[in-house]
């Protein structure tokens, strides 16, 4: 479980977030959701500790991310994954290399070892036998899928997913969001996921925080959405006319 | 403001460097990124020193021959001051100032660029410690790879100023040779090494540090790297002035 207690964050005179309160629970996909500029990766950035917060907490557990040296944040981070919105792959180095580089970095494995368990990473996302292609041979949707294997494995308590889906077509979007789903309940993970893409909300937000302007101003899952008479969300979720029809017809047929 | 901007840089350099050296995460992924370090920095720099250090050389001789046409100094002393040359000013000195530029830039926008795609942000979140893994070995590299570089860039002084005078006939092979063997003092080496082991400190820590803390896009990264070697440049001309003070007391 990782919790944002009441948290604050300004640059200069511009308040980006305004106490945010919000628990993000282990074992489901979280979603923070919210126009672009809410303050969606500045919150994300503030849960991983690569940005203090300018007032408040981030738990991760029963342990302040705040009160921690930097040190102290390396020993959490150990079990912390993350798939950034642009990949991060180090580009130089075989798509084997990337993933295997936490485990060259922090385990005391084997190379046989080492191999074995990327190649079950890989298998895992799909992508079986890409081991010695580089990130700029492959695709954008398998250069997500190889990011997110880098991002678990390790086997992380906590993974953190920015924008997972930017970039990508609607079909390989939802191959994604569903692989990410179905990691974290396979390793039972607290998964964090930032997001716009409305496709994600309906399919595999099983807690879900709308942000606009630095506020908190929804919380619920998917399936309170489609009930919400919180304009926020609505004017959010059910932009176009097309979608706002749908789900008028939707509620009449009950 | 330029003061200013220059204390803000100082104090950060300050608070960072101790994250330089703190204990790696595992000595064998540093071990190797410090091989390839050294590698890249050496053997990558080999061409541009050979090019530099010969013609250095070949320009001392001719030069110093002309000044001294028609004066009672001796022919030989041309290679005892091509030599000298060579260890006290131009392999230390300048060979620094062009590896700043060489060196320098890319190490700036390696860490720049990996700091733009997010990478170091990504190894950060897997608990490495950026700073040291990124910077520790560039440091130890150029400490190792320059002081070599400078060495042989005064043996290839040496012989760039044999090839232009012996050669074209300018003088005698046995005056140049002479030259080479006469008033050798052991110091001046000492000397030289010094200087290339401060000189590579300054390139990497000065490169590393404007790679590392680069902002914005692409043309932050081209300014970055441009002050990278700019900065190296005159840090190398004062350290190499104090040097030169302390170390001929």
């Amino acid at each position: 479980m990782i919790r944002a207690d009441n948290i604050f964050k300004s640059f200069g005179d511009n308040d980006v977030l305004k106490g945010i309160d919000f628990t993000f629970e282990a074992g489901k996909t979280n979603l923070i959701i919210g126009k672009s500029g809410a303050g969606k990766t500045v919150l994300l950035k503030i849960l991983v500790g690569l940005m203090k917060p300018s007032d408040g907490h981030v738990w991760y557990d029963d342990v302040d991310l705040c009160s921690l040296s930097k040190d102290q944040i390396r020993e959490i981070r150990m079990q912390v994954g993350m798939l950034f919105q642009g990949n991060a792959l180090f580009d130089s180095m075989t798509i084997e290399e990337n993933i295997r580089f936490p485990m060259d970095m922090f385990k005391t494995m084997t190379i046989k070892e080492k191999r074995k368990r990327v190649d079950f990473c890989l298998e895992r996302v799909s992508l079986e036998g890409i081991n010695g292609r580089y990130p700029s041979e492959i695709s954008g949707g398998m250069q997500k899928r190889v990011g997110i294997a880098r991002a678990f494995v390790l086997n992380p308590k906590y993974l953190f997913c920015d924008e997972p889906n930017s970039g990508l077509d609607p079909k390989t979007a939802i191959t994604i969001d569903e692989l990410i789903s179905s990691i974290t309940d396979e390793y039972n993970m607290t998964t964090i996921i930032n997001t716009h893409d409305m496709n994600s909300v309906m399919e595999i937000g099983e807690n879900i925080c709308l942000l606009s302007n630095g506020n908190l101003v929804w919380q619920g899952n998917k399936d309170l959405v489609m009930e919400t008479d919180n304009k926020e969300l609505e004017s959010f979720i059910f932009a176009s006319p097309f979608l706002q029809k749908l789900r008028k017809r939707a509620l009449l047929n009950g | 403001m330029f003061s200013l901007g220059f204390l803000e840089d100082f104090g950060r350099f300050l608070l960072w460097v101790p994250q330089v050296f703190k204990k790696p995460e595992n000595w064998t992924m540093y071990y190797k990124e410090t091989i390839r370090q050294t590698y890249d920095i050496g053997i990558g720099s080999l061409f541009i020193v050979f090019i530099i250090s010969i013609f250095i050389g070949a320009v001392t001789a001719i030069q110093f021959s002309y000044q001294m046409a028609g004066t009672l100094i001796p022919p030989y002393y041309i290679g005892y001051i091509v030599r000298d040359m060579s260890i006290i000013a131009s392999a230390p000195t300048i060979t620094s100032i062009v590896l700043a530029g060489k060196v320098g830039a890319n190490i700036a926008s390696e860490i720049g660029g990996m700091k733009q795609k997010e990478h170091i942000d990504a190894m950060e979140i897997m608990g490495v410690n950026t700073s040291a893994y990124l910077v520790l070995p560039k440091i130890i590299g150029a400490v190792i790879a320059i002081p070599m570089l400078v060495t042989l860039a005064a043996l290839l002084g040496s012989l760039g100023g044999y090839i232009a005078s012996v050669p074209t006939g300018l003088f005698q092979q046995s005056d140049y040779i002479t030259g080479l063997q006469s008033f050798f003092i052991p110091w001046n080496v000492v000397m030289m090494y010094v200087k290339a082991v401060v000189f590579a400190l300054i390139i990497g820590f000065v490169s590393c540090y404007q790679g590392y803390f680069v902002k914005g896009g692409s043309i932050e990264l081209g300014e970055a790297s441009t002050r990278a070697v700019v900065v190296s440049d005159i840090l190398i001309l004062i350290a190499d002035y104090l040097l030169a003070v302390l170390l001929t007391v």
